[in-house]
């Protein structure tokens, strides 16, 4: 009798994902432990070990399809459990193996194609898509949870309408008109309020709380980028072709990450740093980290001298609390760094930057963006910063306003270093490789003048690197 | 052009749509001129409709209580008209209530400017006063409210002082000893009715297969019924060929299945077959207002016409053409000009005839669910079970719900029965609040009253009326349940 690999616990963080490849196919015979599947969470892409063995009967997962944990990803028959922890499979009635056999069965045809290169798939599920980013907010934000188990997915592409909400009423909305009148008034459309009374009557309450919710998934986590309901978009297609592509979950992420920053009151302050010294001491000292395997740059000087400015400014490596009123300073200093990857922006973490020398982050930093662009990244190399660097000098630009990477209070900024003529105290222009930075910073935690304190300390420091020493 | 003034608000038409929103955007805080060619506002609800035909229709009324008192061995003799009076208490009617709309226009600072107003351009109205003087108006936002004017017989038109349309049938100059109505809608049969009352022999023709059509057969039924032995003819199907002045009277060729070839005499002919909006004269050419090709305003949900300066309300945005439809849209078109995010969004509009019997329905009824496809359940109560009926010797009504067959929620009410116009209103009430058939049953209802068919009727959702009796097809599921 077949039985269900499904998907395992992955780490705390983790519920669902978007499988980028399927490593098996039917008839395959697995063990404890092989890799198979690809899974693209929030930030990284991790492969999914099997926890049984056996041989591979059907895959229930298919690549580009959001799977949660607990969803199945194949059948298998003989062998058993990798191990003992995993007891879901087994645990399963029955009963319940009947019907998925059965279900198996109806949309068997279908699944049987491995699916990792089939393009027409691919394409299917981004009209599928499409046709989900059309329907109203309500039904989407459920959708972690709606989105359906990979048998009913398959057979939801067939009949099309197995959508899992209730469909939208038609014909009067039980609800009287002063109800009518505050969902207008909120911006809620009635339609989609579900009502708690009898016969699914709507009252103010319901109105209310689906408004809450619905703010909440928009503000918050659940549900990605999406407009609130009042935004609606025009019908684009009338001024020209236009073509819908799914969110990856990265783009996804950021957009939701960027909107909750984005409530935060931010002021971007400039400055410009004299980097000409720095510059020849990166270029006498480049081969010495080169051997140690990293790369000196400009931002690996700068992480070096963050940890001692966030020493010095403690307010700037905090977080703000407002449902306690408290302000949480953190006693450890990483820093992330902006990562430029073909999927997005992912920003991977350094630790503990204050008790590193410059050499020791110049490899890690080499290592973590490659890892990033390898798409390698672990969840845990992305979690814990406590201020962000972002260098996009390397593509140009005289300054820009960086985002603070919430619930972080400050980000800095780096543009591209410039030869400029700069005056002198005898009177003369001297060409000076000036460096542009841009500290944004949550005005809520840190004021005007300790934005500019902390932005001029660190480019006395990066001017006059002697001062690292007098200070840490 | 003698002087130019401005306003935040203009309000062309001072019908019930353009007074209840000028009242509505003055309530709102809002600077607001109000424009009507009339002495005081009205419309022609006041003046040449809703009012004047209701005070006849209550006369009408008395006549034929009177009349049937007989059933209850009380005898009347044949009562004895005085034109000039009735004509006189009419007047009287309409003069205090106009009257009583400018005083209220007065005593909220609202501007009555007694003149005819047409668009400059969008935001500029040019206004003639009787005495052909001009003034410019110049304006943040302008509701057009001028309502509809009763449809013309085209092709057959003649010019004869013994041709009405609705509003000459109001000025009532005599009772004609042979009315022919034309058009079984339902100005046509309350006016009819009316005349009937007076002691014409009314003739009704309507060119459609049934009077009312658009209303529900069974309602319509109890109507069609009542009103055969009251008038001389109900021509059905029926339409007017030919109508030439002859000696004393109009000599008029109908064409039809029940109709005879040769002409019939008339000493009159009121047409009523329908109204048009008055969306011509008024310079929207000037303004972005787009109309469609019956000439109707078309408006967004907010009445706010293609021009973003101008909104439509009543009669101008189309069916029905109904005076309380006109007044709520003013009230939501005030409330947009405002600011505030509103709409026009009712879940029932009620309609009522006020024939006798009356005839009223709202929201969804049988006709436009089976149109549309809509499975719907519904239950009827004849009033020959109702006890007040019966101390009323009027057991030809009928009440009946529309309802959702899975929520049992109330979609549509009908009534056809004597005072089924001030019935419908708790029908549109539990409509609107979403109601159900259980809320309404189990909402009691005073004894002995026609009210009371509405709970039955409700009951009847469910096989539990007190006093029909039904096969029950289904054991009752427990009440309230989710």
């Amino acid at each position: 009798m077949a039985n269900e690999f499904k998907l395992p616990t992955l780490g705390e963080d983790v519920q669902s994902g978007t499988i980028t490849k399927v490593l098996v196919s039917p008839g395959d015979s697995v063990s404890a432990d092989q890799p198979v599947l690809e899974l693209e969470t929030d930030k990284a892409v991790l492969e999914v070990p099997s926890t049984v063995s056996g041989t591979v009967e059907e895959i229930r997962a298919q690549e580009g399809q959001t799977i949660s944990v607990g969803d199945t990803v194949f059948l298998y028959t003989g062998g058993g459990e990798g191990d003992g922890g995993k007891a879901a499979a087994a645990a399963a009635p029955a009963a319940q193996e009947e019907e998925q056999k059965e279900e198996a069965s109806a949309s068997g045809q279908k699944e049987q194609q491995p699916a990792p290169s089939s393009k027409e798939e691919t394409k299917d599920e981004a009209k599928e898509d499409a046709k989900q980013a059309k329907e109203p907010p309500a039904r989407k934000d459920a959708r972690s949870k709606a989105e359906a188990p990979p048998a009913a997915s398959a057979q939801d592409k067939d009949n099309g309408s197995e959508r899992k909400a209730a469909p939208r009423r038609s014909g009067p909305v039980p609800a009287p008109p002063s109800v009518r009148r505050l969902a207008r008034e909120i911006g809620v459309d009635i339609h989609e309020v579900p009502g708690s009374g009898p016969q699914g009557r709507i009252s103010a309450e319901d109105v209310k709380s689906y408004a809450r919710q619905v703010n909440t998934d928009v503000r918050g986590m659940g549900s990605a980028g999406r407009a609130a309901p009042l935004i609606s978009l025009p019908d684009f297609s009338r001024w020209g072709d236009t073509e819908r592509s799914t969110l990856g979950s990265v783009r996804r992420r950021t957009a939701e990450n960027m909107s909750v920053a984005w409530t935060a009151p931010m002021v971007t302050q400039f400055d410009k740093v004299d980097v000409t010294e720095l510059e020849k001491l990166r270029k006498r000292y480049g081969k010495q980290v080169e051997a140690a395997g990293g790369k000196l740059t400009v931002t690996a000087m700068i992480v070096k001298v963050l940890g001692a400015a966030l020493k010095k400014f403690p307010q700037f490596n905090s977080s703000l609390d407002m449902d306690n009123d408290e302000l949480i300073y953190k006693r450890y200093y990483n820093v992330g760094v902006a990562v430029d990857t073909d999927r997005g922006l992912l920003v991977p973490v350094l630790r503990d930057v204050d008790t590193k020398s410059i050499t020791e982050i110049c490899v890690e930093l080499s290592g973590i963006a490659a890892r990033a662009r390898e798409r390698k990244l672990s969840l845990e190399e992305m979690q814990g910063g406590t201020f962000t660097v972002s260098n996009l000098g390397g593509i140009g630009g005289t300054g820009f306003t960086p985002i603070v990477n919430a619930p972080e209070v400050a980000i800095l900024g780096i543009a591209r270093a410039s030869v400029e003529p700069v005056y002198q105290e005898d009177g003369r222009f001297e060409p000076r490789t000036m460096l542009p930075l841009a500290l944004t910073y949550d005005h809520r935690v840190i004021d005007g003048a300790d934005g500019a304190r902390f932005v001029r300390f660190v480019a006395d420091v990066l001017e006059q690197p002697f001062l690292l020493f007098l200070e840490a | 052009m003698t002087e130019q003034a401005r306003t935040r608000v203009a309000i062309i038409g001072g019908g019930p749509g353009g007074y209840a929103a000028a009242f509505m955007a003055n309530d709102l805080g809002l600077d607001v001129t109000l424009i009507d060619v009339e002495k005081n506002p009205g419309g022609v609800c006041l003046y040449r409709g809703c009012i004047p035909s209701k005070a006849f229709l209550h006369v009408a009324r008395i006549l034929t209580e009177a009349r049937e008192a007989a059933y209850w061995g009380i005898a009347f003799d044949e009562p004895k008209v005085d034109l000039n009076r009735l004509r006189e208490s009419k007047d009287e009617v309409v003069k205090r209530m106009t009257g009583g709309l400018g005083q209220l226009c007065k005593s909220r600072k609202i501007k009555y400017i007694q003149g005819r107003a047409s668009f400059e351009d969008s935001r500029t109205l040019s206004i003639i006063h009787d005495d052909g003087a001009t003034e410019r108006l110049e304006t943040d936002y302008t509701i057009l409210a001028t309502g509809s004017r009763p449809t013309p017989l085209s092709e057959l038109f003649l010019e004869s002082p013994r041709m009405m349309d609705s509003t000459a049938a109001l000025q009532m100059e005599d009772i004609p000893r042979n009315l022919l109505v034309v058009g079984g809608g339902y100005i046509g049969l309350e006016l009819g009715t009316v005349y009937a009352a007076m002691g014409s022999k009314v003739t009704i023709v309507e060119k459609e297969s049934t009077l009312l059509p658009g209303a529900d057969p069974d309602l319509v039924e109890v109507l069609h019924k009542r009103l055969e032995p009251f008038v001389e003819r109900i021509l059905l199907n029926t339409s007017v060929a030919s109508i030439k002045e002859a000696r004393g009277g109009l000599a008029v060729t109908l064409e039809g299945k029940e109709a005879e070839n040769k002409p019939a005499q008339f000493d009159r002919v009121l047409v009523c077959i329908g109204r048009r909006p008055n969306s011509s004269g008024v310079g929207l050419k000037n303004t972005r207002v787009s109309l469609t090709d019956g000439g109707l305003v078309e408006v967004d949900a907010q009445r706010r016409t293609k021009d973003p300066y101008i909104y439509a309300i009543g009669d101008l945005t189309g069916e029905p053409m109904l005076a309380h439809k006109a007044s709520h849209e003013g009230r939501v078109a005030a409330e947009s000009i405002a600011g505030q995010r509103t709409a026009f969004e009712p879940n029932a509009i009620p309609a009522v005839v006020f024939t006798d019997p009356e005839v009223a329905w709202c929201g969804l009824m049988e006709k436009e669910a089976e149109a549309k496809g809509i499975e719907v359940k519904v239950a009827r109560f004849p009033w020959a079970a109702s006890g007040r009926a019966a101390t009323l010797n009027r057991p030809e009504g009928l009440t009946k719900l529309i309802t959702d067959p899975d929520t049992e929620q109330i979609l549509g009410v009908g009534i056809a029965g004597t005072g089924a116009g001030e019935l419908i209103s708790e029908g549109v009430l539990a409509v609107e609040m979403g109601a159900t058939a259980y809320d309404v049953g189990f909402t009691i209802h005073p004894h002995p009253t026609l009210g009371e068919t509405i709970m039955e009727t409700a009951d009847l959702i469910f096989g539990h009326a007190a006093h029909v009796h039904q096969s029950r097809p289904e054991p009752r599921e427990a009440a309230g349940k989710e």
